[in-house]
């Protein structure tokens, strides 16, 4: 087939390739109807500043469906999402997950010139938050979601919501000033000790000592607090972890220094005190970092709808899927998730079950046949009567399980217990022999030896190794397009032997590969384009979009029976484009993939297939994982058997036909033989093996939109680089033992001070941040070193 | 001598004068988002004067 070479036109709204002869207006091009129609509802809004921000900042628009919103004017939702309510005025914070630039920024700030009735909107662009103020009175809530949904800023709206995180990231940073404040002054009001004051000046010497301790009481207390309480929790649960051996330390430092100030034996250590607590504080503020607006823990109830209309007499009502009952009757629009296993009422209806079952082509549904929640409707709208409540539906029913029920924390040992615990038990020995030899030589220095042993034994460098080592490393990753959810999951990686992939929008992607099987000319392509592109089912679209002969024709009797084919007369010509039956198509079909016929004056002329490509550089990730296992799971029948087998390796087993469970029991069969095993998914299906894997990481070609509960997210494009990031992680932690070995030096040093009683205030003043300052620059600067190496080559 | 208790009386309030704004304006929420107000400053206001 000949094509014609044309130049790239790119949509105006949403930088988009598209067609020229596309969408027009003015004499902007557009990819798609909804696109211009978004540039419209600008235009004569006089909002398109916003194009001048950013070019094409726009989102496309895929699915709006009109009412969609309705549910919440519902007073009970209404009550839930209102920070603020009274007559006249109401506050409401919508997470809108499509905000990713200054154009948005702008737009949704501007929201009162495209609605009445909004009085201020306000972004957070870190949360991707608006917090709308509006007048009820004058405008109603879906009104305000309906606006800012057709403009493709679409409120995601979650009625369970977590109560805001920010707490505590505020909590530690209030702790961290109150800590940078103390350390400050008890340094400045020190340096008259180390400078020679003593004998002279008695007065102003004791002034500072107490004044000292005034300082120190807020830094140990307030700001080492969760060190104290970290240390008591460990021991009820009878392990040691790295606070243990902190906690001991600070206290030593502190009564040990309140002792020498009152006894006038001393300066005391304070400004070592605080200066470790400020830099504890720093190690955890950094590694506390995390990507706000990415959700790494949702569960299955942010795929369902939150309402859905139910027939309540002669009116259809939105209600609450929680409230649900058995026996009501329900309508589900195009698109939408059903919320609950139902009968369906209507003759058909096509269901497309991705999200469960990861099988791709929607499956046909009769009258009467069960609906399983979590199913999606691809069509016209249809009735069904509920028949199991959600929350014992078939989907629900694998959140039931045991690996659902467990708490965040897995039993996993991190490295840096592992290090505290043996390096605890060490210091132990050593403060106990110490003792007994001072005892024996010298008893009054006893107590003085023992708590310098214990003050030096701090082990403040090797805290702050992981979180700086890690906490760079997160950065990097992110910066490569690697979310992980908090530091440790780098550590978890480091350990990975065996890759396990979903198939279905992992290996393969959304885009569409398509092949027309069969004779037409360039007349008769560009007569089907022109009849696809009168229609707006994807087939038709993935169609239009793959021809580029264009013709000037028009459609006659054009006729669609949605979900099975298109008709039309062009030039004299009837042409029928649509499923082998629609087509009256007889002939032998040799395989099973999603097929599209075509027929002129009644004569089938071939078909297109389609087919999801296989994303780019798989081949690459594939030779890279040569060393580890690898395996395949998908929830599709074996229609893809060969193809997948091109592209993996031939070691690898290619397991179809996986439900959900399945896939869960997969990867613990290859935990309990002792595999660290790295699962990467996309979809609801997916999210129990990527719960039950050692690191779980969702893929997505957009990470504002739904990805299951995981370890990490990486982007698409990504996924090529995937053998790089764990041989990443690797040599981060290398460079965190190298670190460990650092600041065990240090402590060495500082013992052998401690051990024969010279430790005095100034040796521990200098040698305590010189220690922690080499181990966070090191780790810094190694992280930097290794990540450029690995990820630019 | 005294002089040098009256200083020190001074820089320790005035630093927690400071330490006590730094407390208040991150319960205030001024930290955040830290992205927002940067580009705010840039849009033209040309509507209003309208």
């Amino acid at each position: 087939m000949a094509f014609e070479v044309k130049e790239q036109v790119v949509c105006y709204h949403c930088g988009q390739l598209c067609e020229e002869q596309g969408f027009k207006s003015e004499d902007k091009i557009f990819c798609c109807y909804g696109c211009r129609t978004v540039y419209e509802i600008l235009n004569e809004n006089n909002l398109c500043e916003y194009y001048s921000y950013e070019s094409t900042p726009g989102i496309n628009l895929k699915y709006v469906s009109e009412d969609t919103y309705a549910y919440l004017d519902e007073a009970p939702i209404k009550k839930k999402l209102l920070t603020f309510n009274s007559d006249s005025f109401a506050r409401v914070s919508f997470f809108v997950p499509s905000i990713h630039c200054i154009s948005c920024i702008w737009l949704l700030e501007n929201l009162q010139k495209l609605s009445k009735g909004v009085v201020k909107s306000e972004v957070n662009f870190a949360r991707k938050r608006v917090a709308i103020d509006y007048n009820p009175s004058v405008v109603a809530l879906s009104e305000i979601a309906r606006v800012m949904a057709s403009l493709g800023y679409a409120p995601q709206v979650n009625l369970s919501e977590e109560k805001k995180e920010t707490t505590s990231s505020k909590d530690l940073l209030m702790k961290l000033a109150v800590a940078g404040f103390g350390f400050g002054n008890i340094m400045l009001l020190s340096f008259p000790e180390y400078l020679g004051l003593e004998g002279t000046e008695t007065t102003l010497k004791n002034l500072f000592s107490y004044l000292n301790i005034a300082l120190a009481v807020p830094v140990t207390f307030y700001s080492g607090r969760d060190y104290f309480s970290n240390a008591l929790q460990s021991f009820k649960q009878r392990q040691i972890n790295i606070d243990v051996p902190i906690a001991v330390g600070l206290a030593a430092l502190f009564f040990r220094s309140v002792y020498d100030i009152l006894s006038h034996t001393g300066a005391g250590y304070l400004d070592s005190l605080a200066g470790l607590v400020f830099f504890l504080l720093i190690g955890r503020w950094f590694q506390s970092k995390t990507y706000e607006s990415l959700a790494f823990d949702r569960d299955f109830r942010s795929y369902f709808p939150l309402a859905v209309q139910k027939k309540n007499g002669n009116e259809w009502k939105p209600i609450v899927i929680y409230d649900l009952e058995k026996g009501d009757t329900i309508r589900v629009r195009n698109w939408e998730v059903m919320p609950a296993d139902s009968l369906l009422l209507d003759s058909e209806a096509y269901f497309d079950y991705s999200f469960v079952t990861g099988e791709s082509k929607p499956v046909r549904v009769k009258a009467g046949e069960l609906v399983y929640a979590g199913g999606r409707l691809v069509g016209k709208p249809v009735s069904l009567v509920v028949e199991k409540k959600t929350s014992q539906s078939h989907l629900t029913s694998l959140w039931n399980k045991e690996i659902f029920q467990k708490s965040g924390e897995s039993s996993y040992r991190k490295m840096i217990d592992l290090a505290a615990r043996r390096f605890t038990w060490v210091i132990l020995a050593v403060a106990l022999i110490t003792a007994g030899y001072w005892y024996w030589a010298d008893a009054s220095q006893m107590w003085l030896v023992l708590t310098s042993v214990l003050m030096v034994a701090c082990p403040c460098a090797l805290a702050l190794a992981a979180p700086f080592t890690y906490g760079n490393m997160l950065r990097v990753f992110g910066r490569h397009g690697f979310y992980l959810k908090n530091a440790d999951v780098i550590e978890r990686l480091s350990k990975i032997d065996t890759v396990v992939f979903d198939k279905t929008g992992t290996i393969t992607n959304g885009a569409a590969q398509l092949d027309f099987i069969g004779v037409m000319d360039d007349r008769e392509l560009a007569w089907v384009k022109t009849l696809t592109s009168s229609s707006s089912h994807p087939l038709s679209n993935l169609i239009t979009k793959s021809i580029a002969v264009n013709s000037s024709s028009p459609v006659a009797d054009f006729f669609e029976k949605p979900g099975r084919g298109i008709e039309g007369n062009m030039g004299g010509h009837h042409i029928v484009v649509g499923s082998a039956e629609y087509v009256k198509f007889t002939g032998f079909l040799p395989e099973i993939s999603s097929k599209v016929f075509v027929s002129i004056d009644g004569q089938v002329r071939g078909y297109f297939k389609i087919e999801t490509s296989v994303r780019e550089g798989i081949e690459e990730l594939m030779k890279s994982l040569h060393s580890k296992k690898v395996a395949m799971l998908s929830g599709d029948s074996e229609a893809d058997h060969d193809r997948m087998k091109k592209v993996f390796p031939a070691t690898a087993s290619l397991l179809f036909n996986q439900n959900p469970h399945d896939k869960l029991e997969y990867i613990s069969a290859l935990q309990s033989a002792s595999n660290k095993v790295l699962m990467l998914g996309d979809g609801l299906n997916d999210s129990g093996a990527l719960k039950q894997s050692d690191v779980g990481v969702a893929i997505t070609d957009d990470t504002g939109v739904f990805t299951p509960s995981c370890d990490g997210i990486l982007e698409g494009n990504k996924l090529s680089q995937l053998n790089r990031f764990i041989s990443l992680s690797r040599s981060a932690t290398s460079i965190l033992k190298t670190g460990f070995a650092i600041s065990f030096f240090y402590n060495i040093i500082a013992l052998s001070f401690a051990v024969s009683g010279h430790l005095t205030p100034l040796i521990a003043a200098i040698l305590m941040p010189i220690s922690s300052i080499s181990v966070v620059g090191f780790s810094t600067l190694a992280v930097n070193l290794v990540s450029n190496k690995t990820l630019r080559s | 001598m005294n002089i040098i208790i009256a200083l020190i009386c001074i820089s320790l309030t005035v630093a927690l004068i400071f330490l006590g704004l730094f407390l208040w304006s991150l319960k205030s929420g001024q930290f955040d988002d830290t992205y927002g107000p940067s580009v705010r400053m840039l849009f033209d206001d040309k509507k209003k004067k309208k």
